[in-house]
C-alpha cells in the first residue's frame, strides 16, 4: 500500500539507571512506518511510549539499536519532524503570529505569508496577533499545530497530542487533524492511551506490552474516511486492542 | 470599574486618617515642642516645595539612584543571562555573589569614600552594591527555570543561538528579571539616605540630616521622611507597569 519506508525502528532497547539497579524501559523494538502512513501506538501507562518517542524524535538516544529515518540514523531532532506534546510547547511570550515564523528559516522569503496560511489553516484567523493566554485550550492547541505543520515538515510526533482537552474538544481536534491531512500528507505517528482515538485517527495500530515494551500486536485499521468509531466492525476492533491490553468488555 | 476602585481605596484611606490623627493626637498631648504635628510638617513641604530646594533635592537623589540602578541593570542582566546558561559560570561566580550579598550597602560606606571620595559617585556606588545582586540572582533563577518543553521546542526546529538566545532564552527569563529589577530599585532607593549621608550637599538623605542638623527642623525631617516614602511607592508602581507588558503576563496570569 505506502511506496516507500519512512521511518525503521530497528532493535531499539533503553532502561535508565535507578536507586535499585537499572529500569528496562523498552526491550528490543522493531517496525517500520510507511511514508505518508498514520500509525498509533498504544499501551499501558508507564510501558515506556513516550520514551520510544522521545527516541524516535531524536530527543533521547536509544542504549542500543537505531532509528532510521528514509535510512539515514536519526541521531537529534530537526524540524523535519516535529514533535507535538500533550503539555504543549508555544511560546507564551510570542503572538501566535510570532509562534508560527519561530521555526521558519530566516531566508525564506514568504515567511509571513506562510504564517498568515497556516494559521487560517487550523481556523486561528483573527487571532495571528494574540497571546497564548488569551486562547482557549484548544485554540492553543491548533496553533501548536500549525506551528508544527508550518515548517512543512515530513514527519509529526504526536505524543498524546489532545489528552489534556475535554473529550468533546479532543473530538473536535482529532476532526480537524484528519481535515489537515486530507490537505497535506504527512507521515504521523501517534501516542494516545485513547484506543478509540487510535482507531479514529490511525492507518495501523500497535499496541505495546507493560514494561519493558515490545510490540505485542499489531492491528490495520481498514475503515474509509470519515470513520465511524460506533460501527460494529470499529468497536470489534476496539474489543480486539483492549483485550491485547487486558481490558476485557462485558 | 472607576467607581470599584475609588470604593476599594476606602479602607486604606481610613487607615491613613486614623494614623494621621493619632500622631497628631500624640503630639498634642505629650505637649512635644520638637516632633511636629501634621500640620506643621505640611506646613514645612510647602516651604521646601515654594523656594525650590525640595525639587533639587528629589532630582539629586532621583539622578543618583537612576544612574546607580542603570549601572546595575547593564551589568546584572547580562552577567545574570551568562551565569544562568553557562554551568561553569554559574558554579564559578555564585559562591562568590552569594558572600557579597549579605553584606549591608552601609557597610561599604567607608569604603566607598576611599575608593571614590566625596561626590555624587559614592552614592552611586553605594546604589549599584545593593541593587545589582538581587537583579543578578533573578535573572539567573529566571534562566534556570525555563521550562525544559520550550527549550526541546527549539531545539526541534533546529534554530541559530542567536535565534534561541532571543526569542527563547532571554523572553522566557524576562518576567523574572522584572522581578529582580523591582527588587534591585527597591532597595536601591531604601539605600539612597543612608549613601546621601556622606557629606554631600545635596538630595533628600541630606535634606533630613541637614535639617536635623541646622536647627533641629523634625517638620523638615519628617516632610522628606515621607516624600521618600511617595517617591518609592511610584516608582514601585512604575517597575509595575513592565509587569503589565503582553508579552511578560504570562508568568503573572494563572
Amino acid at each position: 500500500m505506502f511506496i516507500k519506508t519512512k521511518i525503521v525502528v530497528e532493535e531499539v532497547r533503553k532502561g535508565f539507571p535507578t536507586d535499585d539497579g537499572r529500569l528496562d524501559v523498552i526491550a528490543d523494538l522493531n517496525f517500520k512506518v510507511g511514508d505518508g502512513e498514520f500509525v498509533a501506538i498504544v499501551g499501558p501507562s508507564g510501558c515506556g511510549k513516550t520514551t520510544l518517542m522521545n527516541i524516535i524524535a531524536g530527543f533521547l538516544a536509544p542504549d542500543t539499536g537505531a532509528v532510521k529515518i528514509d535510512g539515514v540514523p536519526r541521531t537529534a531532532p530537526n524540524r523535519n519532524g516535529v514533535l507535538i506534546t500533550q503539555q504543549g510547547s508555544v511560546f507564551p511570550w510570542l503572538t501566535v503570529r510570532e509562534n508560527l515564523l519561530f521555526g521558519l528559516p530566516d531566508e525564506i522569503s514568504n515567511r509571513e505569508a506562510l504564517a498568515q496560511e497556516y494559521a487560517e489553516l487550523v481556523g486561528l484567523k483573527g487571532f495571528e496577533n494574540n497571546y497564548p493566554h488569551e486562547l482557549s485550550g484548544g485554540m492553543l492547541k491548533r496553533a501548536e499545530i500549525a506551528r508544527a505543520l508550518v515548517v512543512k515538515p515530513e514527519i509529526l510526533y504526536m505524543d498524546e497530542p489532545f489528552s489534556a482537552l475535554d473529550a468533546l474538544m479532543s473530538l473536535r481536534m482529532q476532526n480537524e487533524l484528519l481535515r489537515i491531512l486530507a490537505k497535506e500528507r504527512h507521515t504521523v505517528m501517534l501516542i494516545t492511551h485513547d484506543v478509540e482515538e487510535a482507531i479514529h485517527l490511525a492507518d495501523r495500530i500497535l499496541v505495546l506490552s507493560p514494561r519493558p515494551a515490545r510490540i505485542q500486536a499489531t492491528f490495520d485499521v481498514p475503515f474509509a474516511h470519515p470513520r465511524r468509531v460506533s460501527n460494529p466492525e470499529a468497536q470489534a476492533l476496539r474489543v480486539a486492542i483492549l483485550k491485547e491490553l487486558g481490558v476485557e468488555l462485558v | 470599574m472607576a467607581m470599584k476602585k475609588v470604593t476599594g481605596a476606602i479602607p486604606s484611606i481610613i487607615v491613613l486618617a486614623v494614623v494621621v490623627i493619632i500622631w497628631w493626637a500624640a503630639v498634642v498631648l505629650t505637649k512635644s515642642v520638637i516632633f511636629p504635628t501634621p500640620g506643621k510638617v505640611v506646613m514645612g513641604t510647602l516651604e521646601l516645595a515654594s523656594d525650590g530646594t525640595l525639587w533639587e533635592h528629589i532630582a539629586a537623589s532621583l539622578f543618583r539612584v537612576g544612574a546607580g540602578f542603570l549601572i546595575a541593570v547593564l551589568f546584572a542582566i547580562p552577567l545574570g543571562l551568562w551565569m544562568g546558561w553557562v554551568h561553569g559560570a554559574y558554579v564559578t561566580l555564585n559562591p562568590l555573589f552569594q558572600i557579597l550579598r549579605p553584606i549591608s550597602p552601609i557597610a561599604w560606606i567607608p569604603i566607598a569614600i576611599l575608593w571614590f571620595g566625596v561626590g555624587n559617585a559614592s552614592p552611586i556606588y553605594l546604589i549599584f552594591i545593593a541593587s545589582v545582586f538581587p537583579m543578578i540572582v533573578q535573572t539567573t533563577t529566571g534562566v534556570h527555570t525555563i521550562e525544559k518543553r520550550y527549550l526541546r521546542a527549539a531545539e526541534n526546529f533546529g534554530v541559530t543561538r542567536k535565534k534561541l538566545f532571543l526569542q527563547v532564552v532571554f523572553p522566557a527569563a524576562l518576567p523574572q528579571i522584572i522581578v529582580g529589577m523591582r527588587i534591585g530599585l527597591g532597595v536601591a532607593w531604601l539605600v539612597v539616605v543612608a549613601a546621601e549621608m556622606i557629606a554631600l550637599r545635596s538630595g533628600l538623605g541630606y535634606l533630613i540630616m541637614d535639617s536635623r542638623n541646622a536647627g533641629n527642623r523634625y517638620e523638615l525631617v519628617v516632610a522628606g521622611m515621607i516624600i521618600i516614602g511617595l517617591i518609592g511607592l511610584m516608582l514601585d508602581g512604575a517597575m509595575r507597569l513592565l509587569e503589565n507588558m503582553k508579552n511578560v503576563r504570562w508568568r503573572y496570569v494563572h
